[in-house]
Protein backbone atom coordinates (compact mmCIF):
# COMPACT_ATOMS: atom_id res chain seq x y z
CA UNK A 1 0.00 0.00 0.00
CA UNK A 2 1.21 3.42 -0.87
CA UNK A 3 0.43 6.50 0.60
CA UNK A 4 -0.36 8.57 -1.85
CA UNK A 5 -3.40 5.99 -2.92
CA UNK A 6 -4.66 6.29 0.74
CA UNK A 7 -4.67 10.25 0.72
CA UNK A 8 -6.30 10.23 -2.81
CA UNK A 9 -9.18 7.85 -0.97
CA UNK A 10 -9.57 10.57 1.11
CA UNK A 11 -9.64 13.74 -0.69
CA UNK A 12 -12.97 13.84 -1.35
CA UNK A 13 -13.81 13.66 1.62
CA UNK A 14 -11.47 16.71 2.83
CA UNK A 15 -12.79 19.54 1.12
CA UNK A 16 -14.94 20.84 4.41
CA UNK A 17 -12.60 19.37 7.14
CA UNK A 18 -9.20 20.63 8.63
CA UNK A 19 -6.39 19.16 7.09
CA UNK A 20 -2.91 19.34 9.14
CA UNK A 21 -0.01 17.13 7.09
CA UNK A 22 3.45 16.58 8.47
CA UNK A 23 6.34 17.84 6.02
CA UNK A 24 7.54 16.64 2.66
CA UNK A 25 6.15 13.75 0.79
CA UNK A 26 2.76 13.74 2.82
CA UNK A 27 2.05 17.31 2.59
CA UNK A 28 3.31 17.41 -1.52
CA UNK A 29 1.54 14.11 -1.78
CA UNK A 30 -1.72 15.96 -0.63
CA UNK A 31 -0.94 18.91 -2.57
CA UNK A 32 -0.46 17.11 -6.07
CA UNK A 33 -4.32 16.33 -5.85
CA UNK A 34 -4.96 19.95 -5.61
CA UNK A 35 -4.76 22.77 -2.58
CA UNK A 36 -7.53 23.61 -0.63
CA UNK A 37 -7.20 26.84 1.98
CA UNK A 38 -8.14 24.55 4.39
CA UNK A 39 -5.31 22.15 4.37
CA UNK A 40 -2.69 23.37 6.23
CA UNK A 41 1.00 21.56 6.04
CA UNK A 42 3.79 21.70 8.71
CA UNK A 43 6.80 21.69 6.53
CA UNK A 44 9.26 21.46 10.04
CA UNK A 45 8.84 21.30 13.62
CA UNK A 46 8.63 17.52 13.02
CA UNK A 47 5.85 15.79 15.85
CA UNK A 48 3.85 18.83 16.25
CA UNK A 49 1.19 18.32 13.69
CA UNK A 50 -1.07 15.95 15.62
CA UNK A 51 -0.89 18.75 18.47
CA UNK A 52 -2.15 21.47 16.03
CA UNK A 53 -4.75 18.89 14.99
CA UNK A 54 -5.53 18.34 18.77
CA UNK A 55 -6.03 22.42 19.29
CA UNK A 56 -7.88 22.90 16.57
CA UNK A 57 -10.43 20.05 17.34
CA UNK A 58 -10.53 21.56 20.98
CA UNK A 59 -11.31 24.80 20.04
CA UNK A 60 -13.58 24.68 16.98
CA UNK A 61 -15.74 21.68 18.17
CA UNK A 62 -18.10 21.75 15.37
CA UNK A 63 -14.79 21.26 12.52
CA UNK A 64 -13.50 18.56 11.53
CA UNK A 65 -10.49 17.86 12.25
CA UNK A 66 -7.97 15.51 9.80
CA UNK A 67 -4.36 14.95 10.95
CA UNK A 68 -1.81 12.95 8.56
CA UNK A 69 0.70 12.26 10.58
CA UNK A 70 4.00 10.06 10.11
CA UNK A 71 6.28 7.38 12.17
CA UNK A 72 8.86 9.47 11.76
CA UNK A 73 7.43 12.33 13.33
CA UNK A 74 4.61 10.74 15.48
CA UNK A 75 8.03 8.77 17.11
CA UNK A 76 8.90 12.65 18.34
CA UNK A 77 6.40 13.56 20.18
CA UNK A 78 4.74 10.44 21.81
CA UNK A 79 3.58 12.42 24.62
CA UNK A 80 0.79 13.41 22.14
CA UNK A 81 -0.99 10.32 21.90
CA UNK A 82 -1.19 10.28 25.86
CA UNK A 83 -2.78 14.30 25.66
CA UNK A 84 -5.04 13.06 23.05
CA UNK A 85 -6.36 10.12 25.05
CA UNK A 86 -6.48 12.57 28.01
CA UNK A 87 -9.30 15.08 26.23
CA UNK A 88 -10.76 12.61 23.42
CA UNK A 89 -11.69 15.34 21.02
CA UNK A 90 -14.87 13.48 19.03
CA UNK A 91 -13.87 15.61 15.86
CA UNK A 92 -10.57 14.45 15.53
CA UNK A 93 -9.16 11.54 13.12
CA UNK A 94 -5.41 11.39 13.56
CA UNK A 95 -4.10 9.33 10.52
CA UNK A 96 -0.14 7.99 10.99
CA UNK A 97 1.14 6.41 8.00
CA UNK A 98 3.98 4.37 9.11
CA UNK A 99 6.57 3.68 6.38
CA UNK A 100 9.54 2.69 8.40
CA UNK A 101 11.39 5.47 7.08
CA UNK A 102 12.90 8.88 7.39
CA UNK A 103 11.73 9.21 3.85
CA UNK A 104 11.22 12.83 3.35
CA UNK A 105 14.58 13.72 5.43
CA UNK A 106 16.94 11.74 3.99
CA UNK A 107 15.54 8.02 3.25
CA UNK A 108 16.80 6.25 6.46
CA UNK A 109 15.20 3.81 8.26
CA UNK A 110 13.33 4.66 11.39
CA UNK A 111 12.80 3.10 14.23
CA UNK A 112 9.80 1.64 13.34
CA UNK A 113 11.65 -0.38 11.01
CA UNK A 114 13.20 -2.76 13.32
CA UNK A 115 9.79 -4.29 13.14
CA UNK A 116 9.31 -4.11 16.92
CA UNK A 117 7.44 -1.40 17.62
CA UNK A 118 3.69 -1.12 17.04
CA UNK A 119 2.34 2.69 16.66
CA UNK A 120 -0.83 1.33 17.48
CA UNK A 121 -0.26 -0.35 20.44
CA UNK A 122 1.32 2.10 21.77
CA UNK A 123 -1.84 4.60 20.83
CA UNK A 124 -4.19 1.93 22.81
CA UNK A 125 -1.73 1.96 25.59
CA UNK A 126 -2.13 5.40 25.87
CA UNK A 127 -5.91 4.98 26.45
CA UNK A 128 -7.36 5.77 22.84
CA UNK A 129 -10.12 3.44 22.44
CA UNK A 130 -10.90 3.68 18.53
CA UNK A 131 -7.33 2.91 16.71
CA UNK A 132 -7.43 1.34 13.59
CA UNK A 133 -4.66 -1.28 11.71
CA UNK A 134 -4.24 -1.12 7.99
CA UNK A 135 -1.91 -2.80 5.92
CA UNK A 136 -4.26 -2.77 2.57
CA UNK A 137 -6.30 -0.09 0.86
CA UNK A 138 -9.29 -1.71 1.11
CA UNK A 139 -8.65 -1.97 5.50
CA UNK A 140 -7.48 1.92 4.86
CA UNK A 141 -10.94 2.56 3.18
CA UNK A 142 -12.88 0.98 5.92
CA UNK A 143 -10.96 2.24 8.76
CA UNK A 144 -11.37 5.65 7.21
CA UNK A 145 -15.35 5.70 7.20
CA UNK A 146 -15.82 3.80 10.32
CA UNK A 147 -13.57 6.88 11.39
CA UNK A 148 -15.66 9.55 9.66
CA UNK A 149 -18.89 7.62 10.99
CA UNK A 150 -17.96 7.34 14.67
CA UNK A 151 -18.58 10.37 17.15
CA UNK A 152 -15.33 9.97 18.65
CA UNK A 153 -11.20 10.75 18.22
CA UNK A 154 -10.05 7.88 15.73
CA UNK A 155 -6.46 6.57 15.38
CA UNK A 156 -5.40 4.74 12.57
CA UNK A 157 -2.00 3.58 11.86
CA UNK A 158 -1.50 2.67 8.06
CA UNK A 159 1.59 0.41 7.36
CA UNK A 160 2.76 1.80 3.52
CA UNK A 161 5.92 1.63 1.40
CA UNK A 162 8.89 4.48 1.70
CA UNK A 163 7.91 6.08 -1.39
CA UNK A 164 7.56 9.39 -2.08
CA UNK A 165 6.74 11.83 -5.57
CA UNK A 166 8.85 12.51 -7.47
CA UNK A 167 9.11 15.78 -7.47
CA UNK A 168 8.91 18.73 -4.36
CA UNK A 169 7.35 22.17 -5.03
CA UNK A 170 4.61 23.85 -4.07
CA UNK A 171 3.36 27.56 -4.97
CA UNK A 172 2.66 28.57 -1.66
CA UNK A 173 4.53 30.16 0.82
CA UNK A 174 4.80 28.84 4.68
CA UNK A 175 2.85 32.21 6.35
CA UNK A 176 1.07 32.25 3.37
CA UNK A 177 -0.34 29.37 4.10
CA UNK A 178 -1.12 29.94 7.70
CA UNK A 179 -2.97 33.21 7.05
CA UNK A 180 -4.99 31.38 4.37
CA UNK A 181 -5.76 28.86 6.77
CA UNK A 182 -6.71 31.16 9.22
CA UNK A 183 -8.84 32.92 7.31
CA UNK A 184 -10.55 30.41 6.00
CA UNK A 185 -11.63 29.12 9.57
CA UNK A 186 -12.29 32.61 10.27
CA UNK A 187 -14.98 33.06 7.28
CA UNK A 188 -16.83 29.92 8.05
CA UNK A 189 -17.03 31.17 11.41
CA UNK A 190 -18.83 33.85 10.32
CA UNK A 191 -21.14 32.26 7.48
CA UNK A 192 -22.20 29.97 10.69
CA UNK A 193 -23.10 32.81 12.31
CA UNK A 194 -24.93 34.34 9.50
CA UNK A 195 -26.60 31.05 8.96
CA UNK A 196 -27.47 30.70 12.90
CA UNK B 1 9.33 29.60 50.91
CA UNK B 2 6.06 29.73 49.46
CA UNK B 3 4.37 30.00 46.07
CA UNK B 4 2.65 33.25 46.62
CA UNK B 5 -1.28 32.59 47.01
CA UNK B 6 -2.47 36.02 46.46
CA UNK B 7 0.09 36.92 43.29
CA UNK B 8 -0.66 33.77 42.14
CA UNK B 9 -4.23 34.86 42.17
CA UNK B 10 -3.34 38.51 40.81
CA UNK B 11 -1.62 36.82 37.78
CA UNK B 12 -4.83 34.21 36.95
CA UNK B 13 -7.22 37.20 36.80
CA UNK B 14 -4.87 39.42 34.55
CA UNK B 15 -5.01 37.04 32.27
CA UNK B 16 -8.74 36.57 32.22
CA UNK B 17 -8.33 40.70 32.46
CA UNK B 18 -6.35 40.33 28.65
CA UNK B 19 -9.32 38.20 27.57
CA UNK B 20 -7.38 34.76 27.34
CA UNK B 21 -9.46 32.00 27.46
CA UNK B 22 -7.52 29.51 26.91
CA UNK B 23 -4.28 27.92 28.22
CA UNK B 24 -2.07 25.33 27.89
CA UNK B 25 0.30 24.15 30.62
CA UNK B 26 2.80 21.82 32.31
CA UNK B 27 2.26 22.18 35.95
CA UNK B 28 5.33 22.71 37.97
CA UNK B 29 5.01 24.72 41.36
CA UNK B 30 5.11 28.21 40.71
CA UNK B 31 2.24 27.66 38.53
CA UNK B 32 0.39 25.39 40.36
CA UNK B 33 -2.12 27.47 42.11
CA UNK B 34 -2.49 29.34 38.89
CA UNK B 35 -3.04 25.95 37.49
CA UNK B 36 -5.67 25.03 40.18
CA UNK B 37 -7.72 28.43 39.25
CA UNK B 38 -7.60 27.54 35.51
CA UNK B 39 -8.80 24.01 36.15
CA UNK B 40 -11.97 25.33 38.57
CA UNK B 41 -12.91 28.01 36.56
CA UNK B 42 -15.44 27.23 33.52
CA UNK B 43 -14.71 30.24 31.44
CA UNK B 44 -11.07 29.09 30.69
CA UNK B 45 -10.26 25.68 28.14
CA UNK B 46 -7.14 23.97 29.80
CA UNK B 47 -5.00 22.11 28.14
CA UNK B 48 -2.18 19.97 30.06
CA UNK B 49 0.72 18.79 28.03
CA UNK B 50 2.89 15.78 28.76
CA UNK B 51 5.93 17.95 27.18
CA UNK B 52 6.16 21.86 26.62
CA UNK B 53 6.55 21.50 22.99
CA UNK B 54 3.14 20.25 22.47
CA UNK B 55 1.99 23.22 23.85
CA UNK B 56 3.83 25.41 20.62
CA UNK B 57 1.28 22.78 18.40
CA UNK B 58 -2.03 23.15 20.74
CA UNK B 59 -1.04 27.19 20.60
CA UNK B 60 -0.90 27.13 17.27
CA UNK B 61 -4.55 25.03 16.80
CA UNK B 62 -6.25 27.89 19.27
CA UNK B 63 -4.71 30.51 16.89
CA UNK B 64 -6.17 29.62 13.58
CA UNK B 65 -9.21 28.51 15.43
CA UNK B 66 -9.73 32.41 16.91
CA UNK B 67 -9.60 31.54 20.85
CA UNK B 68 -7.25 33.82 22.77
CA UNK B 69 -4.45 31.36 23.94
CA UNK B 70 -1.61 31.65 26.81
CA UNK B 71 1.06 29.39 27.23
CA UNK B 72 2.55 28.57 31.21
CA UNK B 73 5.72 26.47 31.43
CA UNK B 74 8.74 26.40 33.15
CA UNK B 75 12.04 27.34 31.75
CA UNK B 76 13.14 24.16 31.28
CA UNK B 77 9.78 23.45 29.60
CA UNK B 78 10.66 26.14 27.26
CA UNK B 79 13.88 25.06 26.58
CA UNK B 80 12.41 21.62 25.23
CA UNK B 81 9.93 23.13 23.48
CA UNK B 82 12.38 25.13 21.34
CA UNK B 83 12.08 23.53 17.99
CA UNK B 84 8.39 23.74 17.71
CA UNK B 85 8.78 27.79 18.32
CA UNK B 86 11.48 28.47 15.75
CA UNK B 87 10.01 25.73 13.38
CA UNK B 88 6.56 25.96 13.57
CA UNK B 89 5.46 29.65 15.58
CA UNK B 90 8.49 31.75 14.41
CA UNK B 91 8.60 29.96 10.66
CA UNK B 92 4.82 30.55 10.36
CA UNK B 93 4.25 33.97 12.01
CA UNK B 94 2.00 32.59 14.51
CA UNK B 95 1.87 34.70 17.85
CA UNK B 96 2.67 32.60 21.21
CA UNK B 97 2.17 34.75 24.60
CA UNK B 98 4.54 32.54 26.78
CA UNK B 99 4.37 32.88 30.97
CA UNK B 100 7.67 30.99 31.93
CA UNK B 101 8.82 30.75 35.27
CA UNK B 102 12.06 31.66 36.05
CA UNK B 103 13.81 29.61 38.21
CA UNK B 104 17.52 28.84 38.56
CA UNK B 105 17.81 32.93 39.26
CA UNK B 106 18.31 35.25 41.77
CA UNK B 107 17.76 33.74 45.18
CA UNK B 108 18.05 30.05 43.71
CA UNK B 109 18.30 27.32 46.36
CA UNK B 110 18.47 24.50 44.36
CA UNK B 111 21.57 23.76 42.30
CA UNK B 112 20.00 21.60 39.52
CA UNK B 113 17.84 24.92 38.66
CA UNK B 114 20.94 26.90 38.07
CA UNK B 115 21.80 26.11 34.55
CA UNK B 116 19.02 26.75 33.17
CA UNK B 117 18.25 30.44 35.18
CA UNK B 118 21.16 31.71 34.48
CA UNK B 119 20.84 30.82 30.09
CA UNK B 120 17.47 31.64 29.95
CA UNK B 121 17.76 35.62 29.11
CA UNK B 122 20.76 34.47 26.33
CA UNK B 123 18.43 31.99 24.62
CA UNK B 124 15.57 33.86 24.55
CA UNK B 125 18.23 36.94 23.07
CA UNK B 126 19.07 34.34 20.19
CA UNK B 127 15.81 33.28 19.19
CA UNK B 128 14.88 36.59 18.74
CA UNK B 129 12.18 36.37 21.48
CA UNK B 130 10.82 40.06 23.35
CA UNK B 131 10.84 39.49 26.72
CA UNK B 132 9.68 41.16 30.28
CA UNK B 133 10.41 40.21 33.38
CA UNK B 134 7.38 40.76 35.87
CA UNK B 135 8.23 41.51 39.99
CA UNK B 136 5.69 43.58 41.10
CA UNK B 137 2.15 42.14 41.35
CA UNK B 138 0.71 45.89 40.79
CA UNK B 139 2.10 45.46 37.37
CA UNK B 140 1.86 42.04 36.55
CA UNK B 141 -1.80 42.59 34.94
CA UNK B 142 -0.59 44.75 33.00
CA UNK B 143 2.38 42.91 31.65
CA UNK B 144 0.08 40.30 30.37
CA UNK B 145 -1.99 42.23 28.54
CA UNK B 146 0.83 43.78 26.81
CA UNK B 147 2.80 40.48 26.31
CA UNK B 148 -0.98 39.60 24.53
CA UNK B 149 -1.37 42.78 22.45
CA UNK B 150 2.54 42.56 21.26
CA UNK B 151 2.34 38.59 20.62
CA UNK B 152 -0.97 39.61 18.33
CA UNK B 153 0.20 42.75 16.20
CA UNK B 154 4.15 40.66 15.82
CA UNK B 155 2.84 37.53 14.89
CA UNK B 156 6.08 36.51 17.13
CA UNK B 157 6.28 34.52 20.55
CA UNK B 158 7.12 37.08 23.19
CA UNK B 159 7.93 35.42 27.19
CA UNK B 160 7.16 36.94 30.25
CA UNK B 161 9.34 35.99 32.78
CA UNK B 162 7.52 35.17 36.10
CA UNK B 163 10.51 35.55 38.64
CA UNK B 164 10.66 34.73 42.26
CA UNK B 165 9.77 37.86 43.94
CA UNK B 166 6.87 36.75 42.54
CA UNK B 167 6.25 34.05 43.04
CA UNK B 168 7.31 33.28 45.74
CA UNK B 169 5.96 35.24 49.81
Amino acid sequence: MERAGCIEMMYPELEDKLVVTIMGACAQELYNLGHRENFFYLQHAMGLASSIGLGLAMHLPRERVIVLDGDGSALMNLGTFVTLARYRPKNLIHVVFDNGSLLSTGGFDSQTATGLTDLAAIARGAGIEAVASASTTTEFGEAFVEALERDDLSVIVAKVAAVGPEHYGMDLQLPENAFRFKRWILERQRSAERAS
Amino acid sequence: MTVSYENSKIIFDGIKAAGIRSLSALPETWLGLLLQRAEDDSEIQLVQVAKEEEAIGIAAGAYFAGTPHALLMQNHGFFGAINGIVSLAELYHIPLCMLIALRGHWGEPYPWHTRGGIVTEGVLRALGIPFEYARDPAKVAKQIREAWTFSQSSLSPVALLLTRDLMED
